[in-house]
């Protein structure tokens, strides 16, 4: 700790033999005490004084570094770890909130007309129709699971109802190399990769089809085929995660980037903070999405943090961010093609925060009704639908009809309906599921324990679940 | 082997107080080296002086004839290294042949790390291979596990084992249970290692055994290295295995000297050692109690008693198999560890073989282990929690009555 107040002895130092019109300054009083309070200096072993004289050589030459103009008292510039900075002999704290709130990036109005001016990336027939078809798939497959889960035939159930456009428009915008790390309200890019409605259902109902074997909740998907790596429960996890695998692509030489999610909840964590400072630090090709949905649970984003919602803190972590406005697809799609190709040709991570509202419940544990207005719901559902304006930009482009909505919801409803009952019947992971994956190979005490287990469920079979294969 | 090399030191007295005395005195040059390193690491702002201080103190601590550095090696086959030079070696033989192992950790690049196990790989394998980390030890943990899972190799670094505390939710709840909960399908093949156990009046913070704490976490395994050979044998095993493995080197074990091999090891994460075999008592133990174990079997030779000493060296899971052969031969088993009595690996081992081996006990099993309380700084206190070979003894020769 000693170097630290001898450096900074010096600068004062400095300044008061150079620089003669401080000394009727007030600021001068600012400037760090000469003392240690720990009394390091009374005895300073003999590698320590060499240190410092190295030091005081150090700033030595500093001195005849510093610039200064005479004229303007404020264009002083001086050196210390971590760069040149100016100094200013006027005390200025820089204030907690700015006037005006970050604006975000919109481009669709609220009835999903262009609005004049704007910028964006134009979408052809094709990936327009694909991307509302598959915001209608997302809806209908919420809607029903959860309708599941309230009669008793799942377990759990989280919706993305709302977020629409944030999971599809952003599926779309990144390339099916991006390697994803979702929070949990995520599933629309797994939707729009591949992974089929009787794959959702396998996983929710923990059939021995589903990719994760039975061993997770409801929606914690997970598919390395279409790298979309396994939903984890506790918050902000998969952030520093991003890190490290944006690392391992970065050493690969891969053009594509790691994409992780997180909520406005999860910008709380520890995890949170320390992932985008390392992702900085390491020049890691990560793009942060946050999903500022204004919920966590039952907390509204005034209670969790007091800055300018989450746009704010890329700054502060050195991270390029943008708002967007998460409701409407056509923003969000151009917003993350651009930010995607800023990651990964830069090789630097960017932040994008996208303002959205959680219209269902956080899950189905919850009653949001108990903490927010259904007033407030309603008015989100009906007249804040990022469905609806994205539908009515698409039907004005002649490209979707009325009709063809009633048959896709059509279908879609018997295909869901008929995923459910399917994996609802089929078998479920045998018991040597429950030992296996959680080594490469089976060590002995596992195997030792599925023995005794086996012979216990032999002898006492009237005990133990009959459906359930051996 | 560890008789030999505390042959020189001193025979029945405690290891702590006259191998400090004897050491310093005759090393003048370590002792200069390794202040220097003190003071550097105590400039820099928010630092953990308290590691840099362990450099220094664990060369006086449990080693032997360190004076001449330039041992003779034309005599026998193999070479002489140390114990933080066998972890490097094995380290380095690693990252040479798979391009996809690499180092994350605080100070691990330029400054070759705390113990200098990472020494000159920054330099020969790139900034982005042997990585240094900002202060985060949960994302740094988080960051490797993410690496894993999509295709490397990475051995994350704790400066100290305590360190890890913070990095407790990724270990539990992702490095464990991924592999698990994804079906199979990502694999996190990495190693966490760093020093931990109780040093030289490093304080309570440092002085910690993670090894009790990690040992119920499902999906990982746990080993502990006690010599340089199964040092670096345990971390090229650890390396290519594709669990997850944390690698537990104490403090004050850096500075063993031992001829290793020339040509390439790799030891069996799962298996224990047999240290000394004997007929009347089966000693287990790990890490640095090892060596307080072989210096009251010395004392027990001389006394008339025949100690089997086996080091475990698999914290997770057991090497049952060579455990029950002892128990089955010797009938009685003293554990010593450093772990405290409650919840430690001692416990379980105790539990584990009294359900396996109960009809082969002659008697209840006697668990050495320090008390339920933080480690104190003063010396004397310090000394008092850790178990000493006069205990050991003791406890034999009230066991084989």
């Amino acid at each position: 700790m000693g170097s630290w107040f001898a450096r900074s002895r010096s600068i004062p130092y400095l300044l008061k033999r150079n620089i003669s019109f401080l000394h009727a300054n007030s600021s001068c009083k600012t400037l760090p005490p000469y003392k240690s309070p720990h009394g390091f200096r009374e005895r300073p072993p003999a590698s320590i004084l060499s240190f410092r004289r190295l030091e005081s050589a150090m700033v030595g030459k500093q001195a005849q570094a510093v610039a200064y103009t005479d004229d303007d008292g404020e264009s002083q510039s001086i050196e210390f770890p971590g760069g040149r900075v100016g100094f200013t002999t006027q005390m200025e704290f820089i204030s907690e909130a700015t006037d005006k709130r970050v604006p975000c990036y919109r481009v669709l109005d609220d009835d999903g007309f262009p609005i004049a001016g704007t910028r964006f990336d134009q979408l052809d027939e094709e990936t327009a129709v694909r991307m509302y078809k598959s915001m209608v798939s997302l809806q209908i497959m919420d809607t029903i699971f959860y309708e599941a889960q309230r009669q008793g035939r799942l377990s759990f159930y989280l919706t993305s109802t709302g977020e629409e456009a944030i999971n599809i428009a952003t599926a779309a915008a990144l390339s099916p190399d991006d390697i994803i790390l979702p929070q949990y309200r995520e599933p629309g890019i797994l939707l729009w990769r591949g992974f089929s409605i009787e794959e959702f259902a396998s996983q929710c109902f923990g059939t021995k089809d589903g990719h994760g074997k039975g061993r997770q909740m409801p929606i914690h998907y997970g598919s390395k085929d279409l790298n979309f790596i396994t939903v984890s429960s506790p918050i902000a996890t998969q952030l520093p995660q991003a890190a490290g695998v944006a690392y391992s692509l970065k050493m690969d030489g891969k053009e594509a980037c790691a994409v992780a999610f997180t909520g406005d909840g999860g910008t709380s964590e520890g995890d949170f903070h320390a992932a985008m400072n390392f992702a900085a630090v390491m020049e890691a090709p990560v793009l942060f999405i946050c999903r500022n949905n204004g919920w966590a649970i039952s907390t509204p984003v005034s209670e969790q943090f007091r800055s300018d919602g989450v746009v704010v803190k890329g700054q502060a972590y050195g991270i390029r961010s943008i708002r967007v406005d998460g409701n409407d697809a056509l923003a969000v799609y151009s917003a993350i093609r651009a930010a995607r190709m800023m990651v990964v040709r830069e090789q630097k991570p960017v932040l994008v925060e996208a303002l959205t509202y959680r219209v269902g419940h956080h899950s189905t544990s919850d009653d949001s009704t108990k903490y927010r207005s259904v007033k407030e719901i309603e008015q989100w559902k009906r007249s804040r639908n990022p469905m609806t304006r994205f539908r009515n930009w698409v039907q004005a482009n002649g490209w979707w009809s009325d009709q063809e909505e009633a048959e896709l919801r059509g279908t879609l409803r018997n295909q869901v309906l008929k995923a459910i009952q399917v994996a609802e019947k089929a078998e479920k992971p045998c018991l040597g599921d429950l030992f296996s994956d959680v080594y490469d190979k089976l060590p002995s005490n596992l195997q030792q324990q599925e023995k005794s287990l086996r012979q216990t469920i032999t002898r006492h079979k009237q005990d133990f679940p009959p459906d359930v294969p051996l | 082997m560890a008789a030999a090399l505390l042959h020189g030191v001193g025979s029945t007295t405690p290891l702590s107080s006259v191998n400090y005395n004897n050491s310093r005195r005759s090393l003048p040059e370590r002792k200069r080296a390794s202040f220097l390193i003190q003071c550097y690491g105590s400039l820099l702002p928010g630092s953990k002086i308290g590691i840099n201080r362990a450099a220094k103190l664990s060369t006086n601590a449990v080693t032997t004839k360190q004076d001449n550095v330039t041992a003779s090696t034309t005599s026998k086959p193999g070479h002489e290294l140390l114990l933080f030079e066998a972890l490097r070696e094995g380290l380095e033989e690693e990252m040479e042949r798979d391009p996809r192992v690499c180092v994350m950790g605080e100070d691990v690049g330029h400054y070759g790390g705390s113990y200098k196990v990472t020494k000159g790989l920054a330099d020969k394998y790139g900034d982005l291979r042997v990585l240094d980390t900002p202060i985060a030890e949960n994302s740094f943990t988080g960051m490797g596990i993410g690496a894993a899972m999509t295709g490397l190799r990475p051995i994350v670094e704790g400066m100290n084992m305590g360190f890890l505390l913070l990095a407790f939710n990724q270990i539990s709840n992702n490095c464990g249970m991924l592999h698990y909960t994804s079906g199979g399908q990502f694999e996190i093949p990495i190693v966490i290692r760093g020093p931990g156990g109780v040093g030289r009046q490093l304080g309570a913070e440092h002085s910690q055994r993670l090894e009790s704490y990690f040992q119920s976490i499902p999906g990982i395994q746990m080993v502990a290295c006690s010599t340089p050979y199964n040092a670096k044998g345990l971390m090229k095993a650890a390396i290519r295995s594709d669990n997850p493995v944390i690698l537990f080197e104490h403090v004050l074990l850096y500075n063993l000297k031992e001829r290793v091999p020339d040509e390439e090891y790799v030891l069996n994460l799962e298996e224990a050692e047999m240290v000394r075999m004997g007929e009347h008592v089966t000693i287990l133990t790990y890490s640095r109690m090892r060596y307080h174990v072989m210096q009251a079997a010395k004392t027990l030779v001389n006394k008339g008693y025949d100690p089997e000493v086996i080091d475990i060296r698999s914290l997770k899971p057991f090497d049952l198999h060579t455990i029950g052969n002892s128990v089955k031969k010797t009938h009685r088993v003293v554990i010593v560890e450093e772990c405290m009595r409650t919840g430690g690996i001692g416990a379980s081992l105790t539990a584990s073989i009294n359900e396996h081996f109960h009809d082969y006990l002659d008697a209840p099993i006697v668990c050495l282990s320090s008390q339920d309380v933080p480690t104190p700084y003063a010396g004397t206190l310090e000394d008092w929690t850790v178990v000493q070979p006069a205990q050991i003894v003791a406890t034999v020769e009230q066991l084989c009555q």
